[in-house]
């Protein structure tokens, strides 16, 4: 079906302001936030593998010019979500949209309009950065024309315009990972799905990509982020959506869920003792608090409502902010990192 | 910058809907082992003249001084254009197998690869073409090889690439194929013992078919490799009729089709979950 603009274009004749316009505001213009068609759209999407059921009736719904962090722990779904979305894993169940494609039937044209960065560094390490990209420049039918362009426009984005022919075998784990980032950016994609674009890295490194990743969200590109480090999902993600044992288990922006379920402060007790800890876990539950176990400590979650009372009885304890791993914890009961 | 300049800088790369198959997306492929090329060509290379050289030197030397004349030509030339067909099979099926695993299961090629708009029959083609295409170029090695020790150049040698590329094109895809169906390197073992060995053995490249038993030779004919030799050996030497030529094509072109059909339909298998 063709859109309004192209039809306008048609009635007089030549190209046109409308188009031009959408083009130069590019992708957040053309589809921008609050467009008719979201970005990834999934409805009741099943994977099993054998007696394994990897996603289990997932719902989600991204709109454009969102980043949307996916956070989980492993064996959550995350990464079989990730491989449906670009038709790699064929779901047995339910319906998938990109962009308004119907997955896995369109999948190709849904993939000629998003970059995906694996989880697996799968560059060629023989080859240069400037090798690497050029080759995924053809693949993503970058025009002969602006081939250079979109390879130094990529370098730039990964600070590695002066690492151009340096093998990417000779790169450190920070560089690869960034050049692996960029190379799914070649061809300005509207939606970039993230599988764990962090996974295994130390902690400076990960902090350095986050720079790239936010670079992406300030051009309204739509990004689809899986990962298991929460403080990644908190910074980086316009919202967050919980998932555990295949489905999403809750969505919001990081400070509503935090606020929503954690309240503002948490107090950790330390009991002294055998059993302590049971105790005062039972004295707490029994006010109607909500607690999470971290290791010898009970955290109590929205402690600014307890009674003083209640905390005198429970003895000295330790405050820090709420965030959004004792949300996870409340509502999936297991531990990410 | 100007309002043009920003223009062209925000317009995304992607316009039209792509097709089912694409020329562009196999060539995107093709482009990415020419860009490897550029770091392997020269052992690539050297392999490729090395060993035949090697074999014409020994078995035509060698073999040659005992057998003489062998189906009315000598046995160098004989030898020669045989493996012409074996480094052909060798230079396209053996990376085909070994390479395509490698990039399948350790180095998740495909993973980036079939993330972009890049379906699994064009991947498949791409690779195919390429090996089909370093064929027809290192296969015409051997006969160079094989005019330095005495062999008369002649026209028809001028379809030798041809003849290499689509044997190469069959026998790349035959290896896609078994790379996709194997499912570990140890079954390699079987697939180099079991069925190379007999592939270029019984396909008249170092003796005609002719002296084998008569249910070898049937088998024979339903080796890729031996329409492959017919065809070269008629092209240098002439006196292969227009019929047989075009059938041992036919053959061959045949293979190749239910190779690529194979060979997609046994990937998409494993890479699509």
């Amino acid at each position: 079906m063709r859109g309004f603009s192209d039809m306008a274009l048609e009635l007089r004749g030549k190209p046109l302001a409308i188009r031009s316009w959408a083009v130069y505001f590019g992708p957040m213009t053309r589809q921008g936030p609050g467009s008719l068609v979201p970005a990834i759209q999934l409805r009741g999407v099943v994977k099993r593998f054998g007696p394994l059921t990897a996603v289990d009736g997932l719902e989600l719904e991204v709109p454009q010019g969102v980043v949307l962090g996916l956070l989980g722990p492993n064996g959550a779904g995350k990464s079989t979500t990730m491989k449906m979305l670009t038709a790699q894993s064929i779901a047995d169940e339910g319906a998938i949209r990109i962009l308004g494609h119907d997955i896995p039937t369109e999948s190709k044209w849904a993939r000629a309009r998003m970059g995906v960065v694996p989880q697996h560094d799968n560059l060629d390490e023989e080859l240069t950065v400037e090798q690497n990209l050029r080759m995924f420049s053809f693949l993503y039918r970058v025009p002969r024309r602006r081939r250079r362009e979109a390879i130094e426009r990529t370098m730039r984005l990964a600070q590695l315009e002066d690492r151009g022919e340096t093998p990417v075998d000779d790169l450190s784990g920070g560089m690869r990972r960034r050049l692996l980032i960029v190379r799914a950016l070649l061809h300005r994609p509207e939606l970039v799905l993230m599988d764990e674009p962090t996974v295994g890295l130390d902690p400076q490194v990960r902090q350095d990509l986050w720079g790239v990743i936010s670079a992406l969200r300030d051009e309204g590109v739509t990004v689809l982020m899986s990962t298991h480090y929460i403080e990644e999902a908190e910074r980086l993600s316009d919202e967050v959506a919980l998932m555990a044992k295949g489905r999403v288990v809750e969505r919001g922006t990081p400070v509503d869920l935090v606020t929503k379920y954690a309240g503002t402060t948490v107090e950790e007790y330390t009991p002294q003792g055998e059993g302590g800890l049971a105790e005062l876990e039972r004295l707490v539950h029994e006010h109607g608090f909500t607690t999470r176990r971290t290791g010898t400590s009970l955290s109590v979650l929205r402690a600014e409502e307890l009674p003083e009372s209640l905390r005198d009885r429970l003895g000295r304890p330790q405050r820090r902010a709420s965030n959004l791993e004792d949300v996870f914890v409340t509502l999936t009961g297991e531990n990410v990192e | 910058m100007s309002l043009r300049q920003r223009r062209e800088d925000a317009r995304p790369e992607h316009h039209a809907r792509p097709g089912r198959f694409e020329a562009d997306a196999v060539l995107g492929v093709v482009a990415r082992e020419w860009i490897l090329y550029g770091q392997s060509w020269r052992a690539t290379t050297f392999a490729a003249v090395v060993e035949p050289t090697l074999y014409l030197l020994c078995f035509g030397f060698g073999m040659g001084a005992l057998i003489g004349t062998l189906a009315g030509y000598s046995y160098i030339d004989f030898l020669g254009t045989g493996i012409v067909a074996v480094s052909v099979m060798f230079q396209s099926m053996m990376p085909a197998v070994i390479n395509t695993f490698i990039k399948r299961r350790f180095l998740h090629t495909y993973e980036g690869i079939l993330a972009a708009p890049v379906d699994v029959r064009e991947l498949v083609t791409g690779e195919a073409l390429w090996l089909a295409l370093r064929s027809g170029v290192y296969g015409c090695v051997p006969l160079l090889v094989a005019i330095g020790f005495g062999l008369r150049p002649g026209p028809g040698m001028l379809l030798v690439p041809l003849i290499a590329f689509l044997a190469g094109f069959a026998f790349a895809l035959f290896g896609i194929w078994i790379s996709a169906v194997i499912t570990s390197v140890r079954s390699m073992d079987y697939v180099f013992s079991g069925l190379f060995t007999p592939l270029f053995l019984v396909a008249g490249t170092f003796f005609p078919i002719t002296e084998l038993p008569t249910w070898v030779q049937t088998a024979a004919m339903a080796n890729p490799l031996y329409h492959a030799v017919e065809l070269i050996r008629g092209s240098v030497f002439g006196g292969l009729g227009a019929g047989q030529a075009l059938l041992h094509v036919a053959i061959l072109a045949g293979f190749a089709y239910l190779m690529w059909n194979l060979a997609a339909f046994q990937m998409r298998r494993r890479v699509v979950g």
